[in-house]
């Protein structure tokens, strides 16, 4: 539906151009390489009048500052490079409707007055910026109040090695911007691997974003969007997502993100969203979440997480259901006593009940916080005592006779078996 | 010295127990390396089993043995030999077979599946973990003449490292959750052989074993270096404390 | 050759060796008898290093033994009861003594030939009787040519036989100058072999006397009679 309206929208911008200007339609191609007419990238985009093609063949330009100001398709064939060696943002998009297509643009020195991005579009609309790969930049694609802008199959890779979170940028930065489609794209090595801060009504999907210094993914204050089918992958601190509202998130995948504050996915103020059939693997925290409330957690995979679900109590109204928790050191955690939340049919390898009726149902509820869990939550230090014989024995005799743990943080019917979401998983992946 | 740990491996191999012992530890192995699919849950079940089992057979196996080997040492102290030569040569040749038990039944199979560095501190902390509970082992022995009284001491020695200990502590940290802990767990941990080699392959396992702020502290502590020199370092004189207090009486007592 | 200065030992509230100073003389047999729990048993394991007294000291040709142990390859014992590792062989016990006592200059082999010990090389000390583990204790007792050995009731358990030739080994080897202790409540057996008897009573000497010096002094032909005498007179 939504793809449909939009499609609408961009014949009808078509139209609409076609009828204003008609030279835009039939523009002129500038063609760029060392033995053409135009040498420079600059000279090309300068000279180009609406509706023209600019033309860049392979080769190394070494420029920076192009402006482009004319609704035209920066292309680049053959790979051409555009090395900014490290004097200022490199092309800065100043009208709407631009194509940038092709390029590898590269690097940009760190500014901290002016947030140098490689490419920056600012205060235009209907821009798409496709198949670029922007190499050691301090921000790389950058958009400001860039509606219903594309950014589709770049590669963003910055050079954090020994860097601090400080001198480093974002590798696709969004501010302010409604109807955006961030997709198929691969992110490393930045602060955070796609920040949205204003974003709403927008797609993310199919991006990996790894390797991070700070977070996969970053919003705030970003509702209505849709993130499916992204894997976020050995971030410095996860994802995490804050103050938002009326979200989606289906198929992605969050793992390796380990640390001392490092987090699957951080929930902070989120509320009426969804998340569905993700998988949370081999995090420190697989989902954390601070003060939100109705949100539909259903149908996925938490494995070898350290914590799967840390439920702060000012958590309320949340549902938990027909997910997997495997492997993980501590299935839910929580630091009182969070209310009003429920846990149904999820499958959880550590219930040792039993299903009399065979309805593959437990007869007997399961408590996914354990004592311990509650212990290190109050002291940390007694991690040390993990998987200690004293730890696992304390543990048994709560679950028989509970008298610490919160009595609402229940499953009342735990399913006996692991619940199979991989054929629906498997669709997607041939899908993409 | 050589010789007379030679005659004491002699007389324990003799003994069915230590083979008992290996095809115990090797059966237990391969069975959670069965169970457990991957090979990292298989270490972990079986870290589990070996901080349960070994101090226990270590210590029983050592009292017994020192009980049983009194004639042994009364024949040998009549002979031109020192004491401690005799004491020393006893412990080895214990800790050294149980060690080999351990090596054949537990090594092997983590060499089968799960060949890797978490694989060797298990076996390192396995053999110290020996090592630290025979010796434990021949304290409670010289402490007293009395056979039942001493597998009883040893008995409740390891009583208390398996479990008491890590109870206590848990309590103190429970009752002191307000204070900065960081430190003092990681001296309390240090304070326990069991929990010192429990938490050197918790912290070397790549699974989520440790966590959070305080798991990423203890693990650039314990994954360093330095850090898993320092814990080999208090594991040897987790060793040599009770093994030369142990000598100390053993020499100043009749026999 | 061997010097007992002032020697005590204490096992708790119990005194068992009280100030106790003796001397003996190379080339000597000398019995020491007295009641049970007299301080016999513990005065030879005190000299052997085997038990370590509260206070007093014991020299071997003039040094102390306390805390040494090489002095030990001048000595030989036999135990009361000898208590072997049940799972070695007898060879393998034989073999292992050797081993540790390298050094000694002769090795004497006639007792385990006289005890025929070489056809049960091959049986387990456990699953021998109590005689021939002391036949195997007695062989190794002899076996390195000590300058002092020390016989704990060596002919209790031994057939008369076994004992006849243990007796005439004794005295063999006093001959070549060596000090034998023997304890002993035999007292034919005393006779028979023994040059000197020295009683010990309550951790004390109660006497230390040739044997023709006792039977001289209480004007009795045999020794069990004068020892008897001598006891009935003190009480």
């Amino acid at each position: 539906m939504r793809n449909l309206s939009k499609f609408l929208i961009v014949c009808t911008a078509y139209a609409l151009v076609c009828l204003l200007g008609s030279p835009a339609v039939f523009g002129d191609t500038l063609k760029v390489c060392t033995t053409c007419k135009y040498h420079s990238v600059k000279e090309a985009v300068r000279q180009a009048k609406a509706g023209d093609i600019v033309l860049v063949d392979g080769g190394v330009y070494k420029e920076s500052g192009i402006e482009i100001t004319q609704p035209i398709s920066l292309i680049g064939r053959n790979n051409p490079v555009i090395d900014g060696q490290n004097s200022g943002q490199i092309i800065t998009i100043k009208s709407s409707n631009v194509k940038l297509e092709g390029f590898t643009v590269q690097n940009v020195a760190v500014s901290y007055m002016r947030d140098d991005a490689a490419i920056r579009v600012a205060d235009r609309q209907n821009i798409q910026i496709l198949n670029n790969t922007v190499l050691n930049t301090y921000f790389g694609i950058y958009l400001q109040n860039a509606d219903n802008s594309v950014v589709k199959g770049n590669i963003v890779k910055g050079e954090n090695t020994g860097k601090i979170e400080s001198s480093l940028g974002n590798a696709i930065h969004v501010w302010r911007t409604d109807g955006a489609e961030i997709s198929n794209n691969r992110v490393e090595g930045h602060r955070d691997g796609i920040y949205f801060e204003y974003v709403t009504n927008s797609q993310v999907h199919e991006n990996i974003s790894e390797r991070n210094n700070r977070y996969g993914l970053h919003f705030m204050f970003s509702d209505g969007n849709v993130y499916t089918q992204n894997i976020f992958r050995e971030n410095g601190a996860g994802v995490a997502v804050m103050y938002t509202r009326n979200i989606r998130m289906e198929h992605n995948t969050f793992e390796d993100n380990w640390g001392a504050a490092a987090y699957g996915l951080l929930l902070k103020d989120i509320s009426q969203s969804v998340i569905l059939n993700n998988t949370f693997r081999r995090n420190t925290t697989g989902i954390y979440m601070e003060s939100s409330s109705r949100l539909d957690i259903t149908s996925n995979d938490f494995d070898r997480n350290g914590w799967a679900i840390r439920l702060l109590s000012s958590c309320i109204q949340d549902t938990f259901r027909l997910n997997n928790f495997t492997g993980n050191s501590f299935d839910v955690s929580t630091n009182g006593s969070p209310t009003m939340n429920l846990f149904e049919h999820n499958y959880w390898d550590k219930y040792n009940g039993y299903d009399l009726d065979k309805d593959k149902v437990g007869d007997v509820p399961y408590r996914p916080v354990s004592l311990y869990s509650m212990l290190v939550e109050r002291v940390p230090p007694s991690v040390m005592f993990m998987r200690s014989f004293m730890v696992d024995l304390m543990d048994s005799i709560e679950r028989v006779l509970p008298s610490f743990i919160p009595e609402s943080l229940v499953d009342e019917r735990p399913s006996m078996k692991k619940i199979d979401h991989d054929s629906d998983r498997k669709l997607v992946q041939n899908l993409r | 010295m050589n010789k007379l740990i030679k005659y004491v491996l002699y007389d324990i191999v003799r003994n069915k127990i230590i083979v008992a012992y290996t095809l115990f530890l090797l059966l237990l192995s391969i069975g959670l390396f069965h169970l457990g699919g991957s090979p990292d849950k298989g270490l972990l079940s079986l870290l589990n089993l070996v901080l349960l089992t070994v101090p226990l057979i270590s210590i029983v196996f050592g009292t017994t043995h020192f009980y049983n080997s009194y004639e042994f040492m009364e024949l040998l102290v009549s002979q031109p030999i020192k004491r401690s030569k005799i004491f020393l040569s006893e412990y080895l040749g214990v800790s050294l077979s149980l060690s080999v038990a351990f090596g054949i039944g537990v090594g092997v199979p983590v060499l089968l599946f799960a060949p890797g560095a978490t694989g060797l501190f298990l076996l390192l902390t396995g053999i110290f973990v020996t090592f630290i509970f025979v010796a434990l082992a021949f304290l409670a022995s010289v402490i007293t003449r009395d056979k039942a009284k001493g597998i009883g001491i040893a008995l409740l020695l390891w009583f208390y490292f398996a479990l008491i200990y890590d109870g206590l502590v848990l309590f103190v940290l429970y009752s002191f959750g307000d204070y900065p802990l960081e430190k003092a767990t990681l001296v309390l941990t240090a304070l326990n052989p069991v929990d010192l080699g429990r938490v050197l392959v918790l912290l070397n396992l790549d699974v989520s074993a440790m966590m959070g702020y305080t798991g990423a502290l203890y693990k650039s502590i314990f994954g360093s270096g330095w850090g898993i020199a320092i814990a080999f370092a208090v594991m040897v004189l987790w060793v040599l404390l009770p093994l030369l207090s142990a000598r100390r009486v053993f020499q100043k007592r009749d026999l | 050759m061997i010097a007992i200065e002032n020697l005590s030992k204490t096992y708790g509230k119990l005194t068992v060796l009280k100030d106790l100073t003796v001397h003996f003389e190379g080339g000597r047999v000398v019995s020491i008898i007295g009641p049970n729990g007299a301080g016999k048993t513990t005065m030879s394991k005190c000299i052997l290093g085997m038990v370590l007294p509260d206070s007093g000291d014991i020299k071997f040709n003039g040094e102390s033994v306390l805390r040494k142990y090489a002095y030990r390859s001048q000595f030989g014992y036999m135990p009361q009861i000898g208590r072997y590792p049940e799972n070695m062989k007898i060879r393998q016990v034989i073999e292992m003594v050797r081993d540790i006592r390298k050094g000694a200059a002769s090795i004497d082999e006639e007792l385990i030939g006289l005890y025929g010990l070489k056809d049960m090389y091959d049986k387990r000390m456990g699953a021998l009787s109590g005689g021939t583990k002391q036949k195997v204790s007695a062989a190794l007792a002899f076996m390195f040519d000590p300058q002092v050995l020390i016989l704990d009731e060596p002919t209790a358990g031994l057939d008369p036989i076994s004992a006849e030739i243990l007796k005439c080994k004794i005295l063999k080897e006093k001959k070549k100058g060596k000090l034998i202790l023997i304890t002993s409540h035999i007292m034919s057996e005393v006779e028979e072999v023994a040059d000197e008897v020295m009683c010990l009573m309550d951790g004390a000497v109660k006497f230390h006397e040739t044997i023709s010096g006792i039977k001289h002094h209480t004007n009795e032909e045999r020794l069990s009679r004068a020892i008897a005498k001598i006891m009935n007179e003190e009480d």
